[in-house]
């Protein structure tokens, strides 16, 4: 009971702090243009008809890898190498709960404030592309959220692990942007992975990127999606990873020294 | 007699030129701190760029096209693309990143104060190495790209004229956008904004659908003048009107970037501004 107390605490300063700047928040949504611009080129190439997706189908698989990737940004190995190369960790220790509680605090906040800016990108591409707007209904509306709300712990726990190689090296997120680019590339944020090669694919299916954008988005554009399987990879790489996580990080808080660690 | 130590700080272009020296080999032996970070940096742009690479060959493999151009054309694009995202890694990001900071922490006044021309030390003082390797990639593989039609001496030069203005481009709408701080304090991912729009840039103009992003990507945010511009150029694409279109953006992007500092300085008010 106390620690949901001062959970409810930490989102609520996390919301104030993220609302100081609300300028910001609008820009931070804007810098995810990539599934947008993404949108007009793969709407253009559908225009052959030689993809199994029509000019529309496109758009609005995009809309919803936009909607995804905003509402499942991570950004915790920076703010926690920062913490650790200035010293800043050692306040974080002192609290009485742990810090990754504080962290998850300030990624949900952002996504509440975030949301408004996010549903207007979505409105704005329906206006930009006439007869794209569409509604998946309640019941899909819900699995997708219960689906996102996994994607986004798995991403986080998958960074988080990663972050704590900040004790070793003070410069962990070289290691996050080299497993962004994977990310990238086999999420489906690129492309719908149904048209990668097949080699690919397989490939794919058996890292944790396919769940993470490409199964929501199918799932959203009113396609079949194997809901129950996507939680069941996503909760054992989670699982895992908070496993690996809770040894690194207290081998790692014996060599953490305050400053330059 | 005055020694020849004076005359040589006397000449402006030298003074300059020793400065730049200067200003790189600090910041180079500064990062060189991290060395172990340059073969990260080597490996994440081979496999950016090899992702990228694929993405462009997936709308080929499926008979789609981008816009009707051709493989080694959609290839040049990318690699014009890749030495400009090399180039901000390097110059643009340290540096602006940076202005942003000493807006908001009142430590440009020193700048201001120094006898040097403030844009100038705001644009150069910092390097960073770890743009190398997207740069040098960019590179061949506009190369590649461009061999597919044996291109003439003079489309070579007209190249790197273009790739000249694309990255002058670059530079002044960026150093536009990082001057906005003056007024924005807190808003360092404008920057965030732009880069994110120029990633437009990896594919041909023709690629995008006709209308509202043809025209926010040649007239607002040129990402057209920077990669589909020098691609035309070299493949022998009406050169001569394209190449002028992009000198002209590109000096008087740099001319408004240069009087829109002069103007946003009048409204510094050093720390907290």
């Amino acid at each position: 009971m106390i620690f949901l107390r001062k959970l409810a605490a930490l989102l609520v300063t996390a919301f104030a702090h993220t609302t100081t700047y609300r300028a910001e928040m609008v820009l931070w949504a804007l810098s995810g243009s990539m599934p947008i611009i993404l949108m007009g080129v793969w709407f253009q190439a559908a225009q052959g008809g030689r993809l199994e997706y029509s000019p529309l189908e496109m758009v609005r698989y995009f809309v919803a890898v936009l909607v995804i990737r905003q509402m499942t940004f991570v950004w915790v190995i920076w703010e926690f190498e920062e913490s650790v190369v200035r010293g800043r960790l050692s306040h974080d220790l002192l609290r009485p709960i742990d810090p990754v509680w504080h962290y998850l605090a300030n990624h949900f906040a952002e996504r509440i404030a975030r949301f408004p800016a996010v549903l207007a990108l979505v409105f704005l591409c329906f206006w930009l592309y006439p007869g794209s707007a569409f509604f998946p209904g309640w019941v899909v509306m819900g699995q997708a959220a219960a689906l996102i709300l996994g994607t986004f712990v798995t991403r986080f726990a998958l960074q988080y692990t990663l972050a704590t190689v900040c004790f070793y090296n003070e410069r962990a997120s070289s290691l996050e942007s080299l497993s962004f680019i994977a990310y990238t590339f086999l999420s489906g944020m690129l492309a719908p992975l149904d048209l990668y090669p097949p080699i690919v694919q397989q490939v794919a299916a058996w890292t944790p990127f396919p769940y993470l954008i490409f199964a929501p988005a199918r799932l959203l554009i009113g396609e079949e999606v194997d809901v129950v399987g996507a939680f069941q990879v996503m909760g054992a790489w989670t699982l895992g990873m908070i496993v690996l996580q809770r040894w690194a990080w207290r081998k790692g808080l014996s060599r953490y020294s305050a400053m330059g660690a | 007699m005055p020694d020849d130590h004076d005359r040589k700080l006397a000449s402006p272009v030298r003074r300059y030129l020793t400065l730049l020296r200067m200003f790189a080999s600090t910041s180079l032996s500064a990062e060189m701190e991290y060395r172990a970070n340059f073969t990260f940096s080597v490996l994440s742009s081979a496999m950016n760029l090899g992702a990228s690479v694929f993405t462009v060959r997936l709308f080929f493999s499926h008979g789609a096209s981008l816009g009707g151009w051709s493989w080694s054309a959609a290839l040049v694009v990318l690699g014009a693309f890749t030495v400009l995202s090399g180039i901000s890694q390097s110059l643009l990001q340290p540096n602006l990143n940076k202005l942003v900071e000493q807006v908001r922490e009142g430590t440009l006044d020193f700048v201001l104060l120094k006898p040097i021309d403030p844009q100038l030390w705001l644009s150069t003082r910092r390097f960073s190495p770890w743009g190398i390797p997207d740069f040098v990639l960019g590179c061949v593989l506009v190369v590649y790209g461009s061999l597919a039609v044996a291109p003439s001496a003079f489309a070579w030069l007209a190249l790197v004229a273009s790739l000249a203005c694309s990255a002058l481009i670059l530079y002044s709408l960026w150093f536009i956008m990082a001057t906005t701080t003056v007024w924005f304090v807190q808003i360092y991912n404008v920057t965030e904004v732009l880069r994110g729009l120029l990633d437009a840039g990896r594919f041909p103009i023709d690629a995008f659908p006709p209308g509202a992003y043809r025209f926010v990507f040649t007239y607002v945010i040129p990402v057209a003048f920077m990669t589909s511009v020098p691609a035309q150029v070299v493949l022998g694409q009406t050169v001569p009107a394209h190449l002028a279109g992009a000198l002209v953006l590109g000096a008087a992007l740099f001319g408004v970037s240069r009087a829109f500092f002069r103007f946003a300085l009048r409204y510094y008010t050093s720390a907290s501004s």
